[in-house]
């Protein structure tokens, strides 16, 4: 939809506050145009509001975020996928195409255009049903399907398959490997150990609302410089 | 007892004898009260959609009045609404007094607030729900509205229906602003108060069976026409 590329990003000690009380920061870091980070850390350590922040759903107190294009322009370019997928109260075909309804795109072309993106999850025979009678794999998908169907530059996941199966889980991510593949900038909250293993090219491990580490995955995992970091990944409980 | 059984035949007759009078002031009742709740819907529905939405300073004490003036007494309206439309009132010139229009006026003050009200709420439950997702979106504050009426509109129907409800067994109002004027403005309520008056209980019950009839006509022809309570639905 936006041609200009949007990334890399620069976060310049940005800090989120919410009622006196900061919640994460200052972050400084740089998202490149290519890769899956993977964004670690136990419940409460400001994932999803980190997330929030890049995405720019949260005021940022101090500090700035900067894409390589006007604010507007990169937020047309981005997408977002809740931890709770937010089911609309219409079928999931016209879930998939409200993205692209609300800005303006013809009925037939945007419902064409959902269809195509369902059965790209493997949800084709599902169009016609509410959304909310979906399982709740399916519903994660149709969550991906609607981020994805603006070709958005970048995508921010939000722990998606924190209250999947194992098998819904795996085929979510095998839909994540193929975004990542044609190109799209994935940047995901997890605290599944196993699934920053699988997925991850590189890691921000993230504990207190700071970014304790930001390293390549392979590193990361060898080698996890901070204590909090080691004692997570060998599955010690870190508050 | 007796009178209501014979109020209950009364009305089996009237209804089956295609009564002229029965039927006009029916329609009356009708035109009066569907008018009223369409143009309320038309300034309640967007207007507790936008409440729903729009965050400002004066915000909670609008929507507490709001849901106070839903308990606004029908006689006072009808009052105020008297002396407005009246000669030597402001809008005295349009000679709207007694007219069926002043009736309509009447019920749509009464209405509004109360159907704002409802969608209000319904609306807020369902913005919480959409939030993320639109703020997500980037979408403008004219399309989070669009959204929320069109997804809510369920909900939106049982307020137009609640306005409805109250509108059509409303009497204190149109008494005073229409006059229960034969032929002209005379409608079901009026009718019922105008007969017990005059001790013509059968009468009265069997229009007031003729009513109640009518109301839940009403909520079950758009009950079924937006096909709610069905599964799969919502």
């Amino acid at each position: 939809m936006v041609d200009a590329a949007i990334l890399p990003l620069t976060v310049t000690k940005a800090v989120v506050r919410r009622r006196g009380k900061v919640l994460v920061g200052p972050i400084s870091a740089e998202l490149e145009t290519d890769g899956l980070t993977i964004v670690m850390g136990p419940n409460g350590a400001g994932k999803t509001t980190l997330l929030r922040l890049l995405h720019g759903m949260e005021r940022v107190s101090k500090g700035q975020l900067t894409w390589q294009v006007p604010e507007p322009m990169a937020r047309a370019a981005q997408a977002f996928v809740f931890q709770t997928p937010i089911l609309m109260r219409r079928s999931t075909l016209d879930n998939v195409a409200y993205p692209l309804l609300v800005h303006g795109v013809a009925q037939t072309d945007a419902r064409a255009r959902s269809a195509d993106w369902l059965e790209r999850v493997g949800l084709a025979d599902s169009g016609s049903k509410p959304a909310h009678v979906l399982s709740g794999g399916e519903r994660q998908k149709m969550a991906l399907a609607r981020a994805l169907i603006r070709e958005p530059q970048i995508v921010f996941l939000d722990e998606p398959c924190a209250n999947l199966d194992g098998r819904a889980t795996r085929e979510f991510e095998d839909l994540l490997a193929e975004t990542r593949a044609e190109g799209t900038r994935i940047v995901m909250a997890t605290h599944d150990i196993g699934q920053a293993r699988r997925l991850a090219e590189d890691v921000w491990f993230i504990h207190h609302g700071l970014i304790h580490e930001a390293a390549p995955a392979e590193a990361f995992f060898a080698t996890p410089k901070s204590p909090e970091a080691r004692a997570f990944i060998q599955g010690d409980i870190v508050e | 007892m007796n009178e209501i059984v014979e109020g209950l035949l009364k009305a089996g007759q009237l209804i089956l004898s295609l009564d002229a009078d029965l039927i006009e002031i029916s329609l009356r009742s009708l035109r009066v009260t569907l008018t009223a709740v369409l143009i309320s819907s038309i300034i309640g529905l967007p207007l507790g959609c936008w409440l729903a939405v729009r965050r400002f300073r004066f915000r909670r004490f609008v929507i507490a009045t709001l849901n106070a003036l839903m308990g606004l007494p029908p006689v006072v309206v009808g009052l105020i609404v008297y002396i407005l439309l009246s000669r030597s009132g402001p809008f005295g010139v349009f000679g709207l007094l007694f007219t069926p229009t002043a009736m309509i006026i009447a019920q749509v003050i009464i209405l509004t607030p109360l159907i704002a009200s409802i969608s209000h709420q319904a609306i807020r439950d369902l913005w919480a729900e959409y939030h993320d997702l639109l703020i997500s979106l980037n979408t403008t504050r004219r399309q989070r509205i669009a959204t929320l009426l069109w997804d809510g509109r369920r909900a939106l129907l049982t307020a137009a229906l609640a306005g409805f409800g109250r509108g059509i067994g409303e009497v204190g109002a149109i008494m005073i602003v229409g006059g229960n004027i034969d032929h002209a403005t005379r409608v079901l309520t009026t009718a019922i108060s105008l007969e017990t008056g005059k001790g013509n209980f059968a009468l009265a019950l069997a229009l007031g069976f003729v009513l109640i009839g009518l109301a839940v006509a009403v909520n079950l022809i758009i009950h079924s026409l937006s096909r709610t309570e069905r599964s799969g639905r919502w």
